[in-house]
């Protein structure tokens, strides 16, 4: 770099070395911070009773009470909640990767008046309604044009939406597909191909990085989502893991080891999934926030 | 030639009739989910109507009724509080994780994850974890305050505290936007800094007349989302405090729920989601409109 003309080449390394320092030791306090919530979650998981009676509290249990995982899984019905849980995220997987790659292909690939202006609509709803399906701005007469149709108590009114396209998904696909040349899609026209065959054969194979992080989020989403089960699911057999945590915070005494044991078997799979994708999710980032 | 015209016309309807099968989807989606429910809380919002059976023409009396309600003007209060606070600290953080992610240290790429990760952790588990992460007596972070003598505080019980231990929860989720902030960063030409390095600017100075103004058009994207995530935070409220201590954390979001799902009140919640709308609308309106005199599009 141009300073290393200034200075002497062992005093610039001097000094690269203590501004590492200082940056090192600024992101492992900062690193810290944002991993006590997890960090502390896993020690009460693997807490025994009375050690979590202790003050002041041990930072990392006596001994490892893995019982307390069993004891957990059996305060609530965990499996069942669990496959309610991957049903759930599973059909919006499918409903947003097929819905918003068509929505988006016809934002991008395909030239027609006023799509450009009819764009401005799915920015605006992005910044204002944020969270998609289920949010508290449009949660009241969606609960009741659902209870008009006697589908509460089922999963429709949380999975259905997702196949009429989300903004966020919409124009992260369609910032990928804009940035593949035209001419691929007029090369096939000309040679006869139609609008469906130049999507299904040249834009699809090409979207995939687009399609992975468009079926993670989605996923993670409908994982994650509280409000939409708490809405629309009322019998408790259907009841997905978010809703199953709650009933920890309900009970009579807290039994925090237990309640962050389940919290922990909730978080993992998340946890599985951002680790073996963790490209896609920080590249997906920038995908969808590029100009 | 009006031969090659008229092709070229109908070249463009048939393109439009195509672009409008492709993203019908949307069309319906967006009429279904979006427009309809907005123009029906004004509408449910001047009725009786408990969920059941047919709505009751009321005209304007559960505005009247809400006016009058000092839960309602407090959940205004809490949500604007949290707005206030958490909006510009979320901005502040962002820009910080984006600074420390930009570190040149070789294992870089680890900090990123682990600072991101917090953000695809579910809400509600890390506001499960945040009631025990902040017991008065047992949590580890009175814990810790201990160690340099500050006495415990009863984060979720005392209405004083437990506003910002919301506000808390939603920086762990910062590592997203703080993501973006980076690229932002990243796409700032180094040819900017070397040029102030040879006017001898110092790193603050840098900071603030390159790095901050090519960070505008990020910084508003993130106020816009942040103010709607902030006007209807809802799951931590619900999780930690269920509006308490003493209403302090009654935001307008769980105000509306509580009504439409706990007290049948369904009419009464329409109007206050329909006024929601209208304070959301306007405010991202307004940011937006300011943006013109604050956000620098230079580099785009």
């Amino acid at each position: 770099m141009n300073s290393a003309l200034i200075w002497p080449a062992d005093r610039q390394s001097l000094l690269e070395t203590r501004k590492q320092l200082v940056s090192r030791l600024f992101l492992i306090v900062t690193c810290l911070f944002y991993l006590s919530p997890m960090y502390w979650m896993l020690v009460t998981a693997l807490k025994s009773d009375t050690e979590l009676a202790q003050f002041p509290p041990t930072l990392w249990p006596h001994e490892l009470a893995w019982q307390n995982f069993d004891q957990a899984t059996r305060t609530f019905p965990f499996l069942s909640y669990l496959g309610n849980t991957i049903f759930y995220a599973v059909v919006t997987v499918i409903g947003s990767v097929l819905s918003n790659f068509v929505i988006a292909y016809g934002f991008s690939r395909i030239r027609w008046p006023g799509r450009d202006l009819l764009f401005y609509p799915v920015i605006a709803s992005i910044f204002i309604f944020v969270q998609f399906p289920v949010n508290p701005i449009t949660m009241v007469p969606m609960f009741s044009f659902f209870a008009g149709l006697g589908l509460v108590n089922s999963f429709l009114p949380l999975v259905l939406p997702t196949f009429f396209g989300n903004p966020f998904f919409i124009f992260l696909f369609r910032q990928f597909m804009l940035q593949i040349p035209i001419s691929l899609s007029e090369a096939a026209r000309l040679d006869g191909a139609n609008e469906f065959q130049i999507m299904g054969r040249i834009i699809l194979p090409l979207t995939r990085p687009a399609l992975v992080v468009v079926a993670l989020l989605a996923g993670v989403n409908a994982w994650n989502d509280f409000l939409g089960p708490l809405i629309y699911l009322q019998n408790d057999k259907l009841y997905t893991l978010s809703l199953g945590l709650t009933f920890f915070r309900t009970m009579h005494r807290i039994q925090f080891n237990l309640m962050m044991a389940a919290s922990c078997l909730v978080v993992l799979p998340v946890i599985v999934v951002f680790f073996c994708f963790q490209r896609f999710f920080l590249e997906g980032v920038t995908l969808g926030s590029g100009k | 030639m009006p031969g090659t015209r008229k092709k070229l016309i109908r070249g463009d309807t048939r393109n439009l009739l195509l672009g409008l099968l492709f993203i019908s989807p949307w069309i319906v989606g967006f009429f279904l989910f979006l427009v309809y429910p907005v123009l029906s809380n004004f509408h449910l919002g001047m009725t009786q109507y408990s969920g059941f059976g047919a709505p009751e023409w009321i005209e304007f009396q559960n505005y009247i009724q809400l006016f009058k309600d000092p839960l309602f003007w407090t959940s205004l209060y809490n949500t604007f509080y949290y707005v206030i606070l958490a909006v510009p600290l979320g901005v502040v953080v962002a820009i910080g994780l984006a600074i420390a992610m930009n570190q040149r240290v070789r294992e870089v790429a680890w900090y990123r994850v682990i600072l991101y990760l917090p953000s695809v952790a579910p809400v509600f588990a890390l506001s499960m974890m945040m009631i025990w992460l902040l017991n008065p007596r047992f949590g580890l972070f009175n814990y810790i305050l201990s160690w340099v003598h500050i006495p415990a505080i009863n984060w979720l019980g005392d209405p004083r505290w437990s506003k910002l231990a919301i506000v808390l929860v939603a920086q762990f989720g910062a590592g997203h936007i703080g993501l973006i902030f980076l690229a932002a960063l990243r796409a700032i030409p180094p040819s900017l800094y070397d040029a102030a390095s040879l006017d001898g600017a110092s790193q603050w100075r840098k900071f603030c007349h390159i790095t901050l103004p090519l960070l505008t058009p990020t910084i508003l994207y993130d106020i816009i989302i942040g103010l709607g995530l902030g006007l209807q935070v809802f799951a931590p409220a619900y999780i930690m405090t269920a509006g308490g201590p003493l209403n302090s954390t009654m935001f307008t979001a769980l105000y509306i729920y509580k009504n439409a799902f706990e007290y049948n009140q369904v009419g009464l919640a329409a109007a206050v989601s329909g006024i929601l709308f209208i304070i959301n609308a306007t405010l991202a309106i307004v940011v937006f409109w300011s943006s013109k005199y604050w956000v620098n599009y230079h580099l785009e």
